[in-house]
C-alpha cells in the first residue's frame, strides 16, 4: 500500500445484527432437521397466546367467588368445574397461566445473561479463574434445585419477584457450563487469533467474536431451562411456596385440589393437565432443537 | 485404588465445604432478616432484636461462619427452635425413610428403564421407539406432585389397592412395602424416564462399535450381543446421569413425600418452613449436601466396578 492512497473506510459491523442472521438461520435450520420441535413450538405458543388473551377469553372472573355454585362438576356454565370458593376453573388455569409464564421467562432470561457471562469470561480467561470458578458453578449444579429455592423463597417471601430471584439462582450454573464448553473450543481458532493481533480488546473478542458462535447452544438450553423453571414454580406453589393467593397459579391450584380429591377430581386434573402440556411442549421444543445442533447428543438429556 | 479414594474422599469434603459456604453466604447475602421473618411483621424491635441475639445474628457474619463450620464438623447441627431437640437427631429420625423411598426408586428406575433404553435402541426410528422417547419426554415432563396425584388418584381412590397416607411406620415387611409401592412407583417411573433415555443414547453409540460388528460377524446370537458385549459398556452413562439427577431426584422425593403424607427429609424441611424453625432448615442444607457430596463420591467409585478399563489414579 502506498503512503499516498487513501486510508481505506472501516466498514462498520453491527455485531448484534450479525448475531442475530446468523442465530435466525440456525433456528430454522434446526427446526427442520427436526420436525418435533415445529410442533413443540406450536403447542408452547398457543399457550402464551392464551396466557396473552386471557383477560378477554376467559369465561369469568378468576377471583370472582359464588359460594352457590362451589365444587361443582365440568358442566356448560363452568367448562372444567369450579373450586371451593365457586371460583371457575378454567379462568383460573388461563390467568395462572401468566403467572408461570412471566416467572419462567423472566427468571430464565436473567440466568441465561449471567450465567452465559460467567461462563464465557471463566472459558475466556482461562487457568485458575477458570477453574475455580467452575467447580463452584459444577458444586451449585449439584445442589437439588427445589431445595435452594425453597430455602431462598422462604427467607424472602413469596412474592413474583422473589420466586425469580430464587429460580434464576438455581439455573445460573447450567448456562455457564453450557457456556463454557464452546467457548474453550472457538477461542483456540483463528479469527480469535487474528482478532487479537488486531489488538481487539478482550471484550469485543468475548461479545462480537465468540458470542455469536456460542448463542444457539445457550438458546436451546434457555427451553430446556424453561421447563424446569416452570416445574419448579409450580412445585414451590404446591408446597405453598407460591405467589399468594387468591392469585390463581397452577401449582396452588392443585394444591387446594388436592384437598378436595377425595369428591371433586377435576380441581387438581385440569391444572395438571395445563402444567404438563407447557413442560412437554418446551422439552418437545428444546429437545429436538438439540438434537439438530449437536447430533452427538441425539437422544440424551 | 486405596490411594484413588483417598484423594476423592480429600476432594469430596473440600467440596462439601466448599456447597456448605455458598449456601451459608447466600442465605444472609439475601435481604431478608431470619428474626423478622420467624416473629411476623407485628414483632416489636425489641423482640427482634432479641432473638437475633438468640439466634447469634448480631455477631460479624465471619464468626457465625466459622461456627457454623465448626459446628458441622462435630455434629453439633444447633437444637430445634419448634421442637427443642437436636436438629441432627430429628433428621436422622426420618432419613431412613427418605433413603427408603430413594432408593427403591432408583431401583425401579434402572429395572424399567434400561431394559426400555435397549428396546428403543435396537428399533431406531420404528415406532416402538418413537413411542418410548415420547413416554420418556413426558415422565421427565410431569412434576412428580402431579404424577403423584394423578397414581394416588388411580391407585388408592378409584382403585383401592394402597393407602392414602403411607405411614411409613408399618412394623411386618409386607405393610412397609405397601406403604411404600406408590410413592416408590412415582419416584421410580420418573427417574426410569430419565434413564431410558440415557440407555438409548448410550446403546446406541456401542452399537456402532467395530466390536459389535465383529461379534454378530462371528454369528454370535443377537441376544448375546446385547447383554453380553453391550450392556455393559451402556452402564457408564447411565450411572453417572444417576448421579447427576440426584437433585431432581430429592427435589421429587419431597414432592412426593407430600402429596402421600410419608414422613421424611421432605416433610421435615416443608414443616420447618412453614413453623420458621430456621436452625432445623439449616440443618436440612447440611444433611442435603452430605447427600449429595456422598452420591458423587460413589458414582465415581463405581465406574472401575463397571469398567475395569478405569484405573483409579
Amino acid at each position: 500500500m502506498n503512503p499516498q492512497d487513501p486510508i481505506p473506510k472501516v466498514v462498520k459491523v453491527s455485531y448484534f445484527r450479525l448475531t442475530l442472521a446468523a442465530l435466525a438461520s440456525g433456528l430454522v435450520n434446526a427446526f427442520n432437521t427436526n420436525k418435533t420441535s415445529w410442533v413443540g413450538l406450536g403447542l408452547f405458543l398457543f399457550i402464551c397466546l392464551m396466557a396473552l388473551l386471557a383477560p378477554t377469553i376467559a369465561p369469568h372472573d378468576p377471583l370472582d367467588q359464588n359460594i352457590f355454585d362451589r365444587l361443582q362438576g365440568p358442566s356448560a356454565k363452568y367448562w372444567m368445574g369450579t373450586d371451593a370458593y365457586g371460583r371457575d376453573i378454567l379462568s383460573r388455569i388461563l390467568y395462572g397461566s401468566q403467572i408461570s409464564l412471566i416467572i419462567g421467562l423472566v427468571s430464565i432470561s436473567t440466568a441465561l445473561v449471567i450465567g452465559t457471562i460467567i461462563g464465557l469470561v471463566a472459558g475466556y480467561v482461562g487457568g485458575k479463574t477458570d477453574i475455580i470458578v467452575m467447580q463452584v458453578m459444577d458444586v451449585l449444579l449439584a445442589f437439588p434445585s427445589l431445595i435452594l429455592g425453597l430455602i431462598v423463597v422462604a427467607m424472602l417471601g413469596p412474592s413474583i419477584s422473589n420466586l425469580i430471584i430464587a429460580i434464576s439462582l438455581t439455573a445460573i450454573p447450567p448456562f455457564a457450563r453450557i457456556a463454557r464448553a464452546p467457548t474453550i473450543v472457538v477461542k483456540e481458532r483463528e479469527f480469535i487469533e487474528a482478532g487479537r493481533a488486531l489488538g481487539y480488546s478482550n471484550l469485543r473478542l468475548m461479545g462480537g467474536h465468540i458470542l455469536p458462535n456460542i448463542l444457539p447452544e445457550v438458546l436451546v438450553m434457555g427451553f430446556l431451562w424453561l421447563a424446569t423453571a416452570i416445574r419448579v414454580e409450580a412445585s414451590l406453589a404446591f408446597i405453598g411456596l407460591g405467589v399468594s393467593p387468591p392469585t390463581a397459579t397452577w401449582g396452588g391450584m392443585i394444591r387446594e385440589g388436592f384437598e378436595n380429591i377425595l369428591d371433586s377430581f377435576w380441581l387438581a386434573f385440569f391444572p395438571s393437565i395445563a402444567i404438563l402440556s407447557v413442560v412437554f411442549a418446551l422439552n418437545l421444543l428444546g429437545d429436538g432443537l438439540r438434537d439438530a445442533i449437536d447430533p452427538r447428543l441425539k437422544g440424551e438429556t | 485404588m486405596s490411594g484413588f479414594v483417598l484423594k476423592r474422599l480429600g476432594f469430596a469434603v473440600i467440596t462439601l465445604i466448599a456447597v456448605l459456604t455458598i449456601v451459608f453466604f447466600i442465605v444472609r447475602i439475601l435481604p431478608g432478616d431470619p428474626a423478622m421473618v420467624i416473629l411476623g411483621d407485628q414483632a416489636s424491635q425489641q423482640s427482634i432484636d432479641l432473638l437475633r441475639k438468640r439466634l447469634g445474628l448480631d455477631r460479624p457474619m465471619i464468626v457465625q461462619y466459622f461456627d457454623f463450620m465448626s459446628g458441622v464438623a462435630i455434629g453439633d447441627w444447633g437444637v430445634s427452635m419448634v421442637s427443642g431437640r437436636p436438629v441432627i437427631s430429628e433428621v436422622l429420625k426420618v432419613l431412613p425413610a427418605t433413603l427408603e423411598l430413594t432408593f427403591a426408586a432408583l431401583i425401579l428406575g434402572a429395572v424399567i428403564g434400561v431394559p426400555l433404553g435397549v428396546w428403543a435402541a435396537i428399533s431406531r426410528n420404528t415406532i416402538v421407539d418413537y413411542l418410548l422417547r415420547l413416554a420418556s419426554l413426558l415422565g421427565l415432563s410431569s412434576p412428580a406432585f402431579v404424577s403423584a396425584v394423578l397414581l394416588l388418584f388411580a391407585f388408592a381412590i378409584y382403585l383401592p389397592w394402597f393407602p392414602v397416607i403411607s405411614s411409613g411406620r408399618g412394623t411386618s415387611l409386607g405393610a412397609r412395602m405397601n406403604d411404600l409401592a406408590l410413592p416408590a412407583i412415582n419416584l421410580g417411573l420418573i427417574m426410569a424416564a430419565y434413564i431410558t433415555r440415557v440407555a438409548r443414547s448410550a446403546m446406541l453409540e456401542v452399537l456402532g462399535q467395530d466390536y459389535v460388528r465383529t461379534a454378530k460377524a462371528k454369528g454370535i446370537s443377537f441376544f448375546a450381543i446385547i447383554v453380553r458385549h453391550c450392556l455393559r459398556n451402556t452402564m457408564i452413562p447411565v450411572v453417572t446421569v444417576v448421579g447427576l439427577y440426584l437433585g431432581i431426584l430429592i427435589g421429587n422425593s419431597v414432592l412426593t413425600e407430600i402429596v402421600f403424607n410419608r414422613p421424611g427429609l421432605g416433610r421435615l424441611i416443608v414443616g420447618a418452613l412453614f413453623q420458621r424453625d430456621y436452625t432445623m432448615l439449616q440443618g436440612m442444607m447440611v444433611i442435603y449436601t452430605l447427600l449429595v457430596v456422598v452420591v458423587n463420591l460413589l458414582t465415581d467409585l463405581t465406574y472401575g466396578l463397571i469398567d475395569p478399563r478405569i484405573k483409579y489414579s
